[in-house]
């Protein structure tokens, strides 16, 4: 065309983009004059001129003209007019709510016209355009035209994608009718475009309302197999590169995939017939060299496997994919190693295929060092990930970890989740976890979030065999010149919790954890520095030979006068606090972190998050139900959602500032935002401290010293835990979850109980008896909510069994009732006693009668640490005596029993060269 | 498939098809990103990326880059020849065709495009142009 011509000359030889706007504005006013102009134009030049329009619109200018002259041109009954009409409006109108009335009467009159080539026409501005303006209009007709037993085999096609697409955009619009039935049976059409386009239409619509179209599985079966088992040349037509009818191939087993296996036994194994063949298809040589010829025929292979995967019912077929998708994994073609990769991903989530998945590990791992392509090596990723399980993960895990050294910025941080996932999830030892966790902090701290410290901190915390490494490790790691803010902040908050136990060794003790501590504050950031503060006051409960240190350090101006307000408060009150506190108090406000409630990991919900909707999901999911049946390490990663705000030492929440104004003991309880949510609520506790020691108490229960052992199942997996612990979860199911934190002074005792429900639904008469006595719990459990029940004790004469809380509960119409042992045991009523060598060994000789010693030597469950038998020994309540014996591996604890009959026993034990646990307990308590 | 772009080495964009109502804004906003992101990529690299919850397939013609977004379950390797397949009928209609072909007979690329595609799936191997 002549236009084409100037248009050509501006462009290409107009310099700036001024002289274009230039000559696109005068022919812009050009056109303009045309159409307003006098004499009516003819249809060629209408043609023309819109045309031209569209182009400078596809230039990237703005046109606000022409509209009604394009519509105009629908009404032409030439086809290169309308043709240029359509394509205008499909581009420019979107949802011109002043012509649609005008179009939709042109595409009404074109459909209606049963001229094949313009109903097509306006079937295609229909699916381009696909507004709900034009779905009203047509969603009623276009069923009609698709099913007429007279519609040409084309259009049928264009109506079947174009319902399709109407379908998408807007669905409540496409009614749903006798129609369906019969675009099933379109699956037999002659017209292989026709099946083609069905499939489609039929592969959306099943999605929504499955049961519909049930009777497509076996027809698209049928079809299926007639076509792979098709010499190619029966189907000329519709054969691509030697390939027969791909894209008909590749939908119908999408269409399939919408359903689960055919239950019917023939069709079934007809289906398998088909999936057989294709497997081995791929194997043969390949008929062209052309890449055309391998894409098709792989992309029929890979949407086979995907079907197989769908079932994930046929070990052998799961396995053939397998094996096929692992020659792909070291194909010369990029795209396939890639597309390999990304399927093996869903496989290893199959039961049947997940050892086969396996045997490639060395494969992906090289696939991991050597790809170029960073989106492939992301693949990789998530295929190791995929296959990781307890035989394999110290491998993945060290690959990974080697690998992030390199990995390319954008993938950091999901690997840093994956790797802390998986460390979490197979961690046989904790030892090897936290090592994993500090490498990973020292190899990309900044790709480690929140969620992932958070979460090293949950697990130190809840597991007491790990504490002392824990802390051992953390400080040499802080012993690097420079470390990441993130190891500051679990070191200065393990050191916190557990210094002590690394504080025997000289070249740990308190005085030289706290000044490595604080040789890292002046290069924090302010929260990581609060938090520091914390474990400052923490270490002045630890270690009082520090305090007066620390004390000087918060009372440098640096702190005191710190421009950060969060800072100065925390300054202020923890200096004020150390100084008006009496070391009982410190020692209750500053308790060790009671355990977190086990739910699900918060690291595994931000990778989900991450993931959004997309890739992995269900992935994971089906993963994490197969751990849990096998029961590893599912507790850790099961339960709510709501883990990821754990802030435990509330480096953020500031401290209500009431610490300042009143010495009362309620005044300390701000402290307690320490414990974090998870912690009892304050109002309960409020009136711990002054409640636990008086006598009069409305219902203090006089422990019987004969407990018969509570009927019905008892739960006392938790109980052991007790033994050397005052506060914790003492009992977990789905439904309820029941925390204890309890506090002993000489002969009384107290526990709190906290029934929380972890369901969505309200517990209803909800009761918790004691078998001696009762104070009720509320009755009700609102779904979600916590609620505390006060349990006063008190030891009248020794005992052995452990009182029994019975608790009944309806939920959701089924009454629930179980038994859970309380942990009160004898030795709860210890009260350390210090005494030096010599008061140690004259007591210990008038303890001399045989019936008086018990002496017992195991086999050590755990480790040998020193620092963790010592912990131990004082969680039991004696208190430690260091120096009395000379031999380091002796340890020597001392402690008395009050009971009310004021029968005082002095307990002394002796045990060589052991770790104090629960057996040992067991036996003591039987011998008084 | 979400949309289709066709755009050159320099970044022009020169033929855009949309199946998916997005406003203009954002349409120019994913095309900029996409193309941004495609043209980083090295030559011998695979040819398809995950980009937001999309897949995109893409693949080189000479100066153009022909490029898909498609939908998680839909089949990479096929929607690469549908990009073939587009580019054989490109073509044959304009006799071995290169970039000026599109440019200048951006008409006809788009109704051989909808002629072949409809609402993004493959319809039909198109009868010859009138």
């Amino acid at each position: 065309m002549v236009w084409f011509f100037f248009i050509f000359i501006f462009i290409f030889t107009g310099k700036s983009k001024e002289a274009e706007i230039k000559r696109i504005n005068k022919e812009l006013a050009n056109i303009r004059s045309k159409f307003k102009g006098d004499k009516a134009l003819d249809g060629y030049s209408k043609k023309k001129y819109v045309c031209k329009l569209l182009f400078i619109f596809l230039l990237g200018h703005d046109i606000d003209f022409g509209h009604m002259e394009a519509v105009n041109l629908l009404s032409s009954n030439k086809y290169t007019e309308k043709q240029i009409g359509y394509l205008f409006i499909s581009v420019l109108v979107n949802s011109n709510s002043d012509l649609i009335r005008l179009i939709n009467n042109g595409l009404k009159n074109d459909l209606a016209s049963r001229n094949p080539t313009y109903m097509n026409l306006a079937l295609h501005c229909v699916a381009n355009v696909g507004s709900r303006e034009m779905a009203e209009a047509f969603a009623a007709d276009i069923p009609r035209v698709l099913v007429a037993g007279d519609t040409m085999d084309s259009v049928k096609q264009s109506a079947a994608l174009c319902l399709l697409r109407l379908n998408r955009t807007s669905p409540d619009l496409v009614p749903m009718g006798e129609w369906t039935a019969r675009v099933v049976h379109l699956l037999n059409d002659q017209h292989l475009g026709v099946v083609t386009a069905a499939t489609s239409l039929i592969t959306t619509l099943a999605q929504k309302s499955p049961d519909d179209f049930k009777t497509a599985v076996s027809l698209a079966i049928a079809r299926l197999s007639r076509i792979v088992t098709s010499a190619s040349i029966d189907l000329q037509d519709y054969t691509y590169y030697f390939v027969a009818a791909p894209w008909l191939s590749v939908k119908l087993l999408r269409l399939l995939q919408c359903y689960p296996p055919p239950e019917d036994g023939a069709l079934r194994g007809r289906l398998t017939e088909c999936l057989e063949t294709i497997l081995n298809k791929a194997q043969e040589p390949p008929k062209s060299k052309k890449v055309q010829h391998s894409n098709a025929k792989n992309a029929v292979l890979f949407e086979a496997i995907s079907l197989i995967i769908h079932h994930d019912s046929e070990p052998t077929l799961l396995v053939r994919a397998c094996n096929q998708l692992g020659q792909f994994l070291q194909h010369r073609e990029t795209n396939l190693r890639y597309l390999a990769l990304e399927s093996m991903c869903t496989l290893a989530s199959s039961e049947f295929s997940h050892e086969a998945v396996k045997t490639h590990i060395e494969t992906v791992i090289n696939a991991l060092k050597t790809e170029r392509d960073v989106s492939v090596r992301q693949r990789a990723v998530d295929l190791l990930y995929a296959m990781c399980d307890r035989s394999n993960a110290k491998q993945i895990v060290a690959e990974m970890l080697s690998y992030l050294e390199n990995a390319d910025y954008s993938i950091r941080e999901e690997i840093v989740l994956k790797v802390a996932i998986l460390a979490e999830k197979y961690a046989v030892d904790y030892t090897w976890y936290v090592d994993t966790i500090l490498n990973l902090i020292r190899l990309a701290g900044d790709y480690v979030s929140e969620e992932v410290w958070y979460r090293v901190i949950q697990i130190v915390i809840n597991r007491d065999d790990v504490q002392g490494y824990a802390a051992k490790t953390v400080f040499e790691a802080l012993q690097a010149p420079a470390c990441h803010e993130n190891l500051v902040k679990v070191g200065g908050y393990i050191l916190g919790e557990f210094g002590n136990l690394i504080a025997g060794d000289s070249r740990s003790s308190p005085l030289v954890q706290f000044q490595l501590l604080h040789s890292k504050f002046h290069l924090c950031s302010v929260p990581t520095r609060a938090l520091l503060l914390s474990s400052y006051i923490k270490f002045i409960n630890l270690f009082p030979e520090v305090k007066a240190t620390i004390q000087e350090v918060l009372r440098s101006d640096s702190q005191l006068r710190n421009a950060d307000v969060e800072l100065q408060q925390r300054a202020v009150e923890y200096l004020r606090l150390s100084c008006i506190a009496s070391t009982d108090i410190l020692a209750t406000v500053l308790e060790e972190m009671p355990p977190f409630p086990e739910r699900e990991s918060s690291i595994l919900a931000k990778l989900k998050r991450k993931k959004g909707p997309g890739v992995l999901p269900n992935i994971d999911d089906v993963r994490q139900e197969r751990e849990k049946e096998r029961s590893l390490n599912g507790s850790l990663d099961d339960g709510s959602d709501a883990a990821s705000k754990t802030p435990f030492l509330a480096p953020c929440a500031p401290p209500p500032p009431s610490v300042l104004s009143a010495g009362t003991m309620t005044s300390l309880y701000p402290t307690a935002d320490l414990l974090g949510p998870t912690a009892p609520p304050p109002s309960g506790g409020a009136s711990l401290l002054v409640d636990v020691f008086s006598d009069s108490l409305s219902a203090v229960a006089h422990a019987p010293l004969d407990m018969s052992p509570a009927s019905g199942p008892m739960s006392d997996d938790n109980f052991s835990r007790f033994i050397c612990k005052n506060n914790g979860v003492l009992f977990e199911n789905q439904l309820l979850q029941i925390g204890l934190k309890s506090e002993y002074r000489q002969n009384l005792g107290r526990i709190y109980v906290f029934f929380g429900n972890k369901t969505s639904t309200q517990f209803l008469h909800f009761t918790s008896t004691l078998n001696i006595h009762t104070k009720p719990a509320e009755a009700t459990v609102d779904a979600g909510a916590q609620v505390q029940q006060i349990i006063n004790i008190e030891c009248i004469s020794d005992f052995t069994d452990a009182p029994a809380l019975d608790i009944h509960f309806r939920y959701g119409g089924t009454l629930q009732s179980f038994v859970v042992k309380l942990p009160v045991m004898l030795n709860k009523f210890f009260q350390p006693t210090e005494m030096v060598s010599q008061d140690f060994f004259q007591r210990w000789k008038q303890l001399g009668a045989p019936q008086q010693e018990v002496q017992k030597i195991f086999k050590a469950q755990h480790a040998m640490d020193t620092e963790v038998t010592k912990a131990k020994i004082i969680g039991f309540g004696t208190a430690l005596l260091d120096g009395v014996d000379p031999n380091p591996t002796n340890f020597v604890g001392a402690g008395v029993i009050h009971t009310k009959n004021t029968q005082m026993y002095r307990l002394t034990l002796r045990t060589s060269r052991d770790t104090v646990s629960q057996r040992l307990s067991d036996l003591l308590s039987e011998q008084f | 498939m979400q949309f289709m772009l066709l755009f050159s080495r320099q970044g022009k964009l020169r033929l855009q098809k949309w199946y998916v109502p997005l406003s203009d804004k954002e349409r120019k906003k994913i095309s900029r990103d996409l193309v941004q992101t495609i043209l980083a990529r090295k030559p011998k690299m695979c040819s398809f990326l995950e980009w937001r919850d999309l897949k995109i397939v893409y693949k080189r013609y000479a100066s153009l880059y022909f490029c898909c977004a498609v939908e998680d379950q839909d089949n990479e390797l096929i929607t690469l020849e549908i990009i073939h397949r587009y580019v054989e009928l490109l073509d044959k209609y304009f006799g071995s065709v290169c970039e000026l072909d599109i440019i200048f007979n951006f008409e006809k690329a788009y109704f051989i495009l909808d002629e072949f595609l409809l609402g993004g799936r493959p319809r039909r191997r198109p009868r010859r142009m009138c």
